[in-house]
C-alpha cells in the first residue's frame, strides 16, 4: 500500500490545483473554471472529483492527466480522479477573477440569456473584450473550442471569442 | 423482449448520437464556409461525447464487459438501434442541415424530459447532454429559417430536403415497450412538442410539411435502410481489420 510521503491538508491540495491551467485557455486554472468539484482523502488516497465541461471536449482527458501529475509533483503518489456528471457543469461556476482574466486574454466572459436556459435564438449583446464596444455581432455559436462562440466587433473590426453561457 | 430495457434504451440514445456524429464529422474540411465547418465539427464532437456516455451505460447495464468502444466498433448493422432518420445520407448541405434540425427538435425536449428519469444514470447523462442539444437546436433552427426563407435556390433545396426526410420523423416519438419501460413523466408529450416546434419553425422558414402521413420505422428494432451498412463499414474498418488497435 502506498503511503503518503508528505501529509498535505485538503486546503494545500486545493492550492496545488489552482496552479493547474486549463489546457486550451492557460490564463485560467481548472479550479477557477469550476471543473474541480471536490477534494477528499480516502485512506491513503487523495480523491479529486472533476466534472467535464462539454461531453466531447478533448481537453477533459488532458485535464485529468494534468491534475494527477500536479499532485504527484508535490510528492503524493496515490491520487484518484473521479468523474461526476451531475450537477452538470455550468459557466456560473467560473469565478469573478477568472472572468477578468478571460477578458484580458481577449475572450469575452459569459453573460446570461443562454439557449440552455430556454432562450433559443436570442443573441445577447456581448462587449468586445478589446475596445468594450457593444456594437458586436455573433458570427457563429460554435467557435474554436466547444465552449466558445465566434463574434466580431463592428467598431474596432476585430474578431473575438466569446465564452458562451452554458 | 429479452434484453434489459435500459440496455436497449441506452443503445437507442447512444446509436442515434454515434451514427449522426459520424455522418456529420464527414463534413470536416468540406463545409460551404469556414464557420459552418467549425460548427459541424463541434456538433459532431458533442454527439460523439454523448455517445460515450450512453454506450458506456449500455455496456455497464449489460454486464458482459463490453465497453463503449466495443459497442460502437464491433456490432453489425442489425444490432444498431438508431432511428432511420440519422442514418440518411449527408446529401447536400441543405439535407445535412434538415436532418440535423429534425433530430435536434426531438433530441432537445427528449433529453429535457429524461433529465427527470427515475433511473439516476439516465437522468445524469440527459442533464449533461441537454445543454449541448440546446445549442444544436439553436443553430439548426436559425439556419432552417434563414435558408428556407432565403434565396430561391436555398428555399428549393431546403424544401426538397424536408420532402425527402419528413417521413423518417414519426419513429422518433413513436414509443414502444422499451421506451415505456423508462419511468419518466412527460414522455408522451414529446410528439406534440415536436409537431408544434417543427411546424412553427417551418412556417417562419416558408417551408411546407408534406401532406403524406406515412412514416417509416424499424431502426429502433434493428431494421435499417441501406445507408447504414456503408457508414458502419467506414467507421468500423480499423477495429475490424486490426482488433484492439489503439492510438
Amino acid at each position: 500500500m502506498a503511503t503518503l510521503a508528505i501529509n498535505p491538508s485538503i486546503k494545500e491540495i486545493w492550492s496545488w490545483l489552482e496552479g493547474v491551467p486549463d489546457p486550451e485557455i492557460p490564463v485560467v486554472s481548472v479550479v477557477e473554471l469550476g471543473i474541480v468539484r471536490d477534494v477528499v482523502r480516502d485512506g491513503d488516497s487523495i480523491v479529486i472529483t472533476v466534472t467535464p465541461t462539454y461531453s466531447g471536449c478533448p481537453a477533459t482527458a488532458v485535464i485529468a492527466i494534468d491534475i494527477e501529475q500536479a499532485i504527484r509533483r508535490h510528492g503524493v503518489d496515490d491520487v484518484r480522479i473521479n468523474t461526476q456528471l451531475s450537477p452538470a457543469w455550468t459557466t456560473d461556476w467560473i469565478t469573478d477573477g477568472a472572468r477578468e482574466k478571460l477578458k484580458a486574454y481577449g475572450i469575452a466572459p459569459p453573460v446570461e440569456d443562454t439557449p440552455c436556459a430556454g432562450a433559443l435564438r436570442v443573441r445577447t449583446p456581448i462587449n468586445c473584450p478589446l475596445c468594450n464596444s457593444t456594437n458586436t455581432e455573433c458570427i457563429s455559436q460554435f467557435g474554436s473550442t466547444p465552449c466558445k462562440a465566434h463574434y466580431r466587433c463592428k467598431d474596432c473590426l476585430e474578431p473575438f471569442d466569446y465564452f458562451k453561457s452554458f | 423482449m429479452t434484453a434489459d430495457p435500459i440496455f436497449e434504451f441506452a443503445l437507442r440514445m447512444g446509436d442515434n448520437c454515434l451514427v449522426l456524429g459520424q455522418s456529420v464529422s464527414a463534413w470536416c474540411g468540406h463545409a460551404p464556409i469556414l464557420e459552418e465547418d467549425i460548427a459541424l465539427a463541434n456538433v459532431a464532437l458533442d454527439l460523439i461525447g454523448q455517445t460515450r456516455m450512453w454506450l458506456g451505460l449500455a455496456g455497464e447495464v449489460e454486464g458482459k464487459g463490453r465497453s463503449a468502444d466495443d459497442l460502437a466498433f464491433l456490432r453489425d448493422a442489425r444490432a444498431f438501434r438508431n432511428c432511420l432518420l440519422v442514418e440518411q445520407p449527408n446529401g447536400d448541405f441543405g439535407q445535412t442541415l434538415m436532418r440535423q434540425f429534425l433530430f435536434d427538435a426531438w433530441h432537445h425536449p427528449m433529453l429535457k424530459t429524461l433529465a427527470g428519469a427515475t433511473d439516476v444514470r439516465i437522468a445524469e447523462i440527459a442533464e449533461k447532454s441537454v445543454k449541448e442539444a440546446a445549442y444544436h437546436l439553436d443553430r439548426s433552427t436559425d439556419l432552417i429559417v434563414r435558408l428556407g426563407d432565403g434565396s430561391d435556390e436555398s428555399h428549393h433545396r431546403m424544401q426538397a430536403a424536408l420532402d425527402g426526410l419528413w417521413s423518417y420523423t414519426g419513429e422518433l416519438y413513436a414509443a414502444d415497450a422499451t421506451d415505456e419501460a423508462i419511468v419518466v413523466a412527460g414522455l408522451s408529450d414529446i410528439e406534440e412538442q415536436y409537431k408544434d416546434y417543427t411546424s412553427k419553425t417551418f412556417d417562419e422558414a416558408t417551408l411546407t410539411i408534406p401532406d403524406a402521413t406515412f412514416m417509416h420505422k424499424g431502426g429502433k428494432a434493428g431494421l435499417h435502410t441501406e445507408a447504414l451498412g456503408p457508414l458502419l463499414a467506414d467507421m468500423q474498418i480499423l477495429q475490424r481489420s486490426h482488433p484492439g488497435a489503439q492510438w
